[in-house]
């Protein structure tokens, strides 16, 4: 029987999938860490990118972080972090997953903000907007494709190194991946290979349903602007 | 192996307090477990450059095998623009699949080897340096290309000493991106048994949480990436003398 097969074998098993420990369960863990990361990321990475571009200040600070978040190895994070004050358990794997949802959150919140159109903020003040009403009622809402594709890139990101928390006992689905290759390659080669299939559907499905969500949370005058807020290509892969 | 080395279980961080038969039963933790440790480097010197040499080849076969396809993809590409969109979106579904996914994608077809490794790692990179070519050579200014047209250049040789040379920093910003996310990606490896220095993080991990171990191997990490950062950085200044004097 080949590997193929084995893998088709897998998941054809009902069982593999609703056992205590099997694919729904893995797949339950894998998006409450990812939505508790992404959300976490947005609470701190917003306020942070919003006030930044308001100022018009820090635009080097965004790329910073970056650089710095692409330089680190996941793994890395993953194994420093419980064994500092945070200790074992989700808690850490979430904070790991977080550092990495932050660049593009920022970055994206930053450059919305920046992106209005000069002349838009000078016509909201000759208005006699206050500095925080031409925030609120003209930058953020102008912003709001930015902040949509920042928050694409984040939850695919996350939900892509969420697979990762197996290598610390932190459930999700990669723990079908390690638990295959921990039955030997001639064994679980079909579970590995199962694995891998769920996992880069799962990241697939996520991009897909929210780049549909973000088209639909654009309005249609923005759409062409959307564009040029491409996702950022120095984000490294997970 | 004395991967334990340096990890002093010493009854001396008992508090003397401690009632004699307390201070007999030994308690993991409250030995000392420090985030940096001499003793761990000098006694595992050896083992540490072997993962740090196997980390670097790892990384330098595969930025090297993703930009010989990458770059004369990305020069095909910009000449054929269904293609250029094909491309594209192939890679950035590729782009998408976590890496310990693409590994286990992978790993039943070329088992347990350094190959699998350099497979996916290769695949990421394509897309960075694809994607930088591309935008590397939509950079040219236009005013250039017909001066060279009106010179009586030919395509080829456009290519090569107009569109290339001026294309080039885009293409070398292209490789460092690519390079420094193959550093931190060839820790992943680790499931295969061929993740450099990510080996040591994990066998830190697994051996009593070893903090000296994997501390010194996510910093070596982070340097190795920085190290060819500014090797890459370099090189551009070199091959790029006119862009210096604009600056």
């Amino acid at each position: 029987m080949n590997v193929v097969e084995q893998a088709y074998r897998w998941l054809n098993d009902p069982l593999n999938w609703t056992i205590p420990g099997g694919i729904l369960d893995r797949l339950g863990e894998h998006l409450w860490l990812s939505a508790a990361s992404v959300l976490l990321g947005c609470a701190v990475a917003w306020p942070v990118g919003i006030l930044l571009g308001h100022t018009g200040r820090g635009g080097g600070l965004t790329v910073t972080v970056a650089n710095v978040t692409r330089a680190v190895p996941t793994l890395a994070l993953l194994t420093l972090l419980p064994l500092t004050f945070v200790g074992f358990g989700s808690p850490a794997v979430i904070l790991a997953l977080t550092v990495f949802a932050i660049p593009p959150l920022l970055a994206n919140a930053y450059t919305g903000i920046r992106e209005v159109d000069p002349e838009v903020r000078e016509a909201a003040r000759g208005m006699g907007m206050s500095s925080w009403q031409v925030l609120a009622k003209v930058e953020l809402p102008l912003a709001v494709p930015y902040l949509a594709t920042g928050f694409r890139t984040a939850a695919v990101q996350v939900v892509a190194t969420a697979t990762l928390a197996t290598f610390v006992n932190g459930g999700g689905l990669g723990t079908i991946i390690s638990q295959g290759f921990g039955l030997g390659l001639s064994a679980g080669g079909g579970q590995v290979l199962a694995g891998g299939i769920l996992v880069a559907a799962l990241a697939l499905l996520v991009e897909a349903v929210l780049a549909i969500l973000e088209r639909v949370l654009t309005p249609r005058h923005l759409r062409q602007r959307r564009r040029q807020a491409a996702a950022d290509p120095s984000l490294g892969a997970a | 192996m004395s991967l334990l080395v340096g990890f002093p279980f010493g009854g001396s961080t008992v508090p003397h307090t401690l009632e004699p038969s307390t201070r007999l039963a030994y308690d993991a933790r409250s030995a000392p477990n420090p985030w940096f440790s001499w003793s761990y480097v000098r006694d595992n010197a050896e083992i540490i450059t072997d993962r740090l040499q196997e980390h670097v080849t790892l990384t330098v076969v595969s930025v090297l095998i993703a930009a010989a396809i990458g770059i004369p993809l990305g020069v095909v590409a910009f000449r054929n623009r269904w293609l250029a969109a094909v491309i594209l979106s192939l890679t950035g579904v590729l782009y998408t699949v976590p890496s310990l996914a693409l590994f286990a994608l992978i790993a039943p077809f070329t088992g347990l080897t350094h190959r699998t490794v350099i497979i996916g790692l290769v695949a990421y990179a394509l897309l960075v340096i694809v994607r930088n070519t591309l935008t590397g050579l939509g950079q040219v200014p236009a005013e250039v290309r017909e001066a060279a047209v009106g010179m009586g250049y030919g395509r080829l040789a456009m290519l090569w000493r107009i569109e290339l040379p001026l294309a080039l920093p885009g293409i070398m910003t292209g490789l460092r991106i690519a390079t420094v996310s193959t550093v931190a990606l060839v820790t992943v490896g680790v499931i295969v048994g061929y993740g450099g220095l990510g080996q040591l993080i994990m066998e830190g991990f697994r051996n009593n949480f070893y903090r000296a171990q994997i501390a010194t191997a996510t910093v070596l990490v982070v340097a190795v990436g920085l190290a060819f950062d500014m090797l890459l950085a370099g090189l551009t200044r070199l091959l790029t003398p006119w862009a210096r004097r604009r600056a």
